[in-house]
């Protein structure tokens, strides 16, 4: 069989695997009883690897309220003299079966959402989406949003799960299509639909009032929470199609704020860097591009499996947020078909005629259409303590599909 | 001796621009038929790009 032959097969193959993926919640778990290698002092971050030296500020701000959250160090200036001496490994999100926003901080006593592709039997974990310490921001605030995660949300939504069994999520990810959403910034429709399935679970389980209340006030007023979801969706979707001999497809799009980062199905776990770009974004009050970081976030996990900006032509919604036209934004989502692999059989877009979203980006069709993917994220700091300063548009670098291809060239010609 | 059509030069002319849309843009605002085609380079011209893509695409 020719090369050209063998990557096809193999493409149609981590298609298939990405389209039967069939993502369920399966538990509400602290990281440090879930998380396959995450050790005492450990953090897990966003993106690519990167030492702490070399963080962009907002990562910088972020490990440094993870730190104070753990109770590993008592003052910000304690945390940087931990690090700076080396005495907290940093390891990427990516390399532990975890995706996280924006900084993307993990430690071992973080609850995580659990997701279990039951087509392929792998999990993949995710952090919860705040508005203030993911972004780089260090507060007392910042922190008391995280504990009141550990203490009372996450544990009263895990008990709740537990009553319920489990969540499938694939109709509620399929209905928010329909609905509006493009499942990486807006989840106005999946958060509500999440809301209700755990509402029922909440009132069915043996939990006191106050638990109750602060709970279903936590999930019905959060517009984002299903993000987390999404994200341990699509790494469970894009896991269970990685480690295929010959594939061209992406498995994984990450960034850390200092660079952008892809993964390759046929190339084993090597990372194709380049420098993260700026992204073009609409700015909260009170900032502007001046003041803006580098593309940073595991998020880009949604748009690896063909949501956020490759389904942003079906959610006009979120271009108040983001910037841009109705018409930019079809002309996007169909932009995305010139280098994606198929369509997806269930997930669709009823204002695009009801097509399927694109999926499996094929590094082979970056490179010859000069097209890289859209992503639509939100926008951190340059420097840290901040919390969110805006949201916009960006391209994936098209330096990292080359640098891809010509590794593939090396592993696979003259097979 | 090259032959000059002049029935050419006397009709209407519907132009086809392929490549870079600015051109078909200046002449639809000169109230000229323009049809435009959407093309560019394979790989952006890259030479080395091209080369892998032979054989991989």
């Amino acid at each position: 069989m020719e090369i050209k032959q063998k990557i096809e097969k193999a493409n149609e193959e981590a298609v298939q695997r990405m389209i039967s993926g069939l993502p369920v919640l399966v538990d509400i778990a602290p990281a440090g009883e879930v998380v396959p290698g995450l050790e005492d002092r450990m953090i897990m971050h966003s993106g690519p690897p990167i030492e702490w030296k070399k963080m962009c500020g907002a990562q910088r701000g972020a490990i440094i309220g993870a730190l104070l959250f753990e109770g590993w160090a008592k003052t910000p200036k304690e945390a940087e003299k931990l690090l700076n001496n080396g005495e907290i490994k940093i390891e990427p999100n990516h390399h532990h079966q975890a995706v996280g926003p924006m900084a993307g901080t993990i430690t071992p006593s973080m609850p995580l959402w659990v997701v279990e592709n039951k087509t392929f039997g792998n999990r993949a974990f995710c952090r919860q989406v705040e508005p203030k310490q993911q972004f780089g921001e260090f507060s007392e605030e910042a922190i008391k949003g995280l504990e009141l995660w550990r203490d009372i949300w996450a544990p009263t939504l895990r008990q709740a799960l537990n009553k319920m069994g489990e969540l499938e999520l694939a109709p509620i990810i399929t209905k928010a299509l329909q609905m509006g959403d493009e499942l990486h910034n807006r989840h106005t429709a999946s958060s509500s639909l999440f809301a209700n399935e755990m509402a029922k679970g909440i009132a069915d389980a043996d939990i006191p009032k106050k638990e109750t209340m602060m709970t279903l006030g936590y999930i019905t007023g959060h517009n984002l929470i299903f993000l987390g979801l999404a994200m341990a969706s699509g790494k469970a979707i894009a896991d269970a199609a990685h480690g295929i001999d010959y594939s061209t497809v992406v498995t994984a799009m990450a960034r850390n704020g200092t660079d952008f980062g892809i993964r390759v199905s046929g190339l084993g776990d090597e990372w194709f860097t380049a420098p993260a770009p700026v992204v073009d974004g609409l700015y909260l009050p009170g900032y502007t591009s001046a003041d803006g970081g580098l593309d940073m976030g595991d998020s880009a996990i949604t748009e690896t499996v063909g949501w956020g900006g490759f389904v942003i032509g079906g959610a006009p919604g979120i271009l108040s947020l983001v910037g841009g036209t109705p018409e930019e934004a079809i002309g996007y989502s169909k932009e995305m078909r010139n280098i994606t692999t198929a369509t997806h059989s269930t997930y669709r877009m009823p204002g695009l005629g009801s097509i399927g979203t694109s999926m499996g980006i094929d590094i082979r069709k970056v490179v010859q259409t000069n097209i890289t993917p859209i992503i639509d994220t939100a926008i951190a700091h340059q420097d840290p303590g901040y919390p969110i300063i805006g949201a916009g548009l960006v391209r994936a670098p098209i330096e990292c599909f080359k640098s891809a291809l010509i590794a593939f060239s090396k592993k696979y010609s003259g097979d | 001796m090259a032959i000059i059509n002049n029935d050419l030069l006397n009709q209407p002319l519907i132009i086809i621009n392929i490549g870079v849309q600015k051109f078909a843009e200046s002449l639809s605002g000169q109230e000229v038929q323009v049809v435009h085609i959407d093309w560019s380079p394979p790989a952006g011209g890259d030479e080395e790009m091209i080369d892998l893509l032979d054989e991989l695409l």
